[in-house]
């Protein structure tokens, strides 16, 4: 089985500061690492590797050369082999254009290593649609997963869905997931010597109107930090009864019955 | 401070500082608490390979010695000493099985010890054999391809978590200090059982156990060097296996004072940081020399040992003899005088800056929901087990005599 994690790289903090003027992220000074969400992916994979024999976790980043830090870490967390898009071209990518860059990633990827991707993982605040392949997204647990299908649990807001989809498929997986570990000795000796293939929009043969911002269909108006939310209300009483008293004289008070 | 690692050395260190600080500090009040066995800890060291730090590379290790394990001990033991016995005491069984054991027992062996597979215990204590191992009384009796032991064991760390046991019986009592063997003793040989589990002042994370041999029969092939063999066995092992235990002194120091320095800045009193005062700052900057000097002298003679065990493992592979008979090749002279000092130094800074933290802190220092008298309970037994400080200031003196009379 051929698993692929998508991961990007994100500032170690999620304290972020939004340049007032220009309304992008500033990034410059800021310590990097992996999104914390893809940890969970990164994981989730190297889980199904030691599960599933004869499987190979391949790791893509679309970013700078710096990006290149966090394909080393997920190398050192277990994955095998890791695969780098950098290219001026693909800066200022909106969400459609990441999704084009990456899938055209991922063919590149099955090319080189003559292995169809079986399995994609991302972590949550990533969604990359536009491969035309089963996904789930808010998944929480991997209940089984075979040569041709994986079975999981998906969060909903009133529950869970345990849903079957056939393989390839694409799941975007929740922090519920499990608990990443800690990047084994082996695992960074591997990620020091690990040689990582830095591909441009060419060697992908990517349609160039398609990328980066030129190939972006939103327009960012402003970023702001939203501000923080207000409490609600809590309703009180001793019994279910005289909260429920309490909820409807609140309500009449409010006009909203 | 640079202490000159390589890079390996270098990861090891952080991986180890990692796992101690996100798995193992939220966890350890509540297994020094309980007095549970850290399994899901054991399993995090497994997959990040602590566990192999020291082993030869053949046996499924990263091509390490002494250095590497005390590295890993010190980083576990700086946040909790209890659970750094996980991988100490498995080394102290490991130990004899790469100085003195055969081809054949190191390839069975060593593989699940340095994956962590299987952990290991060490067992010389006899209720009436502390420090004088010779009145050794548990018994090992040739019949055919087997030794029938029978006796008790006490006192022995990583007890029923262990499942690889090196155990040192009498094969020939009328022989006294020559008539102790060594052996390997696996879990579940019929005859073997557990006794008494120990409730303790410190280090409650490992458990401590009575071991029970009643006309349990053991391989002859477990043998562990010649018969009669098994204090030489057992000195060689302390020789390099006594820096671990003061790596544990040291990392509980560390560890310590990390913490007493933290809430001195913070308490205030009198208007001011508690750590603002002279007597504060008098006090941390002892503790503070005594660990460097502790660090300094453990990291050279460990440095120094390791040269010549890395060179005895390259000598062995080749020539198939054991290590040890290669280590008495490569250098004519014992370690134990150095290891003694090492032990008995680190663990005396251990109980004297853990006592002082404790201080500094004051009233909160004593209680249970602060983490600082952990460290006092911790550090007590590094004075005390793989030779007490007193066995080792017997040792070192007896080396100098030794020394003065080779002129």
């Amino acid at each position: 089985m051929h698993i692929l994690a998508c991961i990007k790289q994100t500032p170690a903090t999620s304290n972020v500061q939004i340049d007032p003027k220009t309304g992008t992220l500033k990034r410059e000074g800021m310590a990097a690492a992996i999104n914390p969400f893809d940890e969970y992916a990164i994981e989730e994979a190297v889980r199904i590797k030691e599960k599933v024999p004869n499987t190979v976790v391949s790791v893509l980043t679309m970013g700078p050369p710096q990006a290149e830090e966090s394909l080393r870490d997920a190398i050192s967390r277990g994955c095998d082999q890791a695969f780098h898009l950098c290219d001026r071209a693909f800066a200022g990518a909106d969400t459609y254009a990441t999704s084009y860059a990456l899938q055209m990633g991922i063919r590149k990827i099955e090319t080189v290593t003559q292995k169809k991707v079986d399995l994609i993982l991302c972590g949550k605040q990533t969604n990359d649609g536009e491969l035309d392949i089963p996904n789930a997204a808010y998944v929480k647990k991997v209940e089984e997963i075979n040569e041709t299908m994986i079975r999981v649990w998906r969060m909903m807001e009133d529950g869970a869905d345990l849903i079957e989809l056939p393989l390839p498929a694409l799941i975007a997986v929740v922090k519920e997931i499990n608990e990443p570990r800690v990047p084994s000795l082996r695992g960074k000796m591997a990620a020091k010597k690990a040689v990582i293939p830095r591909w441009t929009a060419q060697d992908i043969e990517a349609d160039k109107t398609k990328i980066g911002l030129g190939g972006s269909p939103t327009i960012v108006a402003s970023s702001f930090n939203p501000p923080p939310r207000i409490g609600g209300v809590k309703i009180g009483g001793a019994t279910a009864e005289e909260k429920a008293k309490n909820l409807v004289a609140k309500l009449l008070e409010m006009k909203l019955i | 401070m640079n202490y000159f690692l390589t890079e390996e050395q270098q990861a090891i260190q952080e991986t180890a500082r990692e796992i101690a600080q996100k798995k193992i500090k939220p966890v350890r009040e509540h297994y020094d608490v309980s007095e549970e066995y850290p399994w899901p800890i054991v399993e995090e060291l497994r997959k990040a390979d602590l566990f192999g730090v020291y082993f030869p590379t053949q046996y499924g290790g990263l091509g390490g010695a002494g250095f590497e394990l005390c590295l890993v001990v010190e980083e576990i033991s700086r946040v909790c000493g209890g659970t750094a016995l996980t991988i100490a005491c498995t080394a102290l069984c490991a130990f004899p099985i790469i100085l003195f054991g055969t081809p054949k027992q190191k390839e069975k062996y060593l593989p699940d010890l340095a994956s962590g597979k299987r952990l290991g215990a060490f067992t010389i204590t006899e209720p009436e054999a502390g420090s004088d191992a010779t009145a050794t009384s548990c018994k090992a009796k040739k019949e055919g391809d087997y030794y029938v032991l029978n006796g008790t064991k006490n006192f022995c760390s990583n007890g029923n978590a262990a499942e690889i046991y090196t155990l040192f019986a009498s094969t020939n009592p009328a022989r006294g200090p020559r008539g102790l063997s060594a052996f390997i003793v696996e879990k579940g040989t019929p005859g073997f059982s557990m006794g008494k589990k120990e409730v303790k002042m410190g280090i409650r994370a490992s458990p401590t156990y009575e071991l029970n041999f009643d006309n349990c029969k053991v391989p002859a092939e477990n043998f562990l060097g010649g018969e009669g063999h098994g204090l030489s066995v057992a000195q060689g092992t302390f020789d390099i296996s006594r820096p671990g235990v003061a790596a544990q002194a040291l990392g509980i120091a560390q560890g310590a004072l990390d913490e007493a320095l933290n809430y001195a800045r913070m308490r205030k009193q009198f208007g001011q940081s508690v750590l603002s005062f002279q007597s504060s700052q008098h006090m941390a900057a002892d503790m503070a020399t005594q660990i460097e000097a502790a660090r300094s002298l453990l990291y050279s003679v460990t440095r120094a040992m390791d040269k010549d065990l890395l060179a005895a493992e390259a000598l062995s592979e080749k020539s198939g003899k054991t290590v040890y008979e290669e280590l008495k090749k490569v250098s004519s002279k014992r370690w134990t005088k150095y290891s003694a000092m090492v032990k008995l130094f680190c663990s005396d800074v251990a109980m004297k800056v853990t006592t002082d933290a404790v201080q500094l802190c004051g009233g909160i220092g004593y209680m249970r929901d602060f983490p600082v008298e952990k460290y006092m309970r911790d550090a007590k037994i590094t004075q005390i087990y793989e030779g007490t400080n007193q066995i080792q200031r017997n040792e070192i003196g007896y080396a100098l005599i030794k020394e003065l009379a080779k002129g």
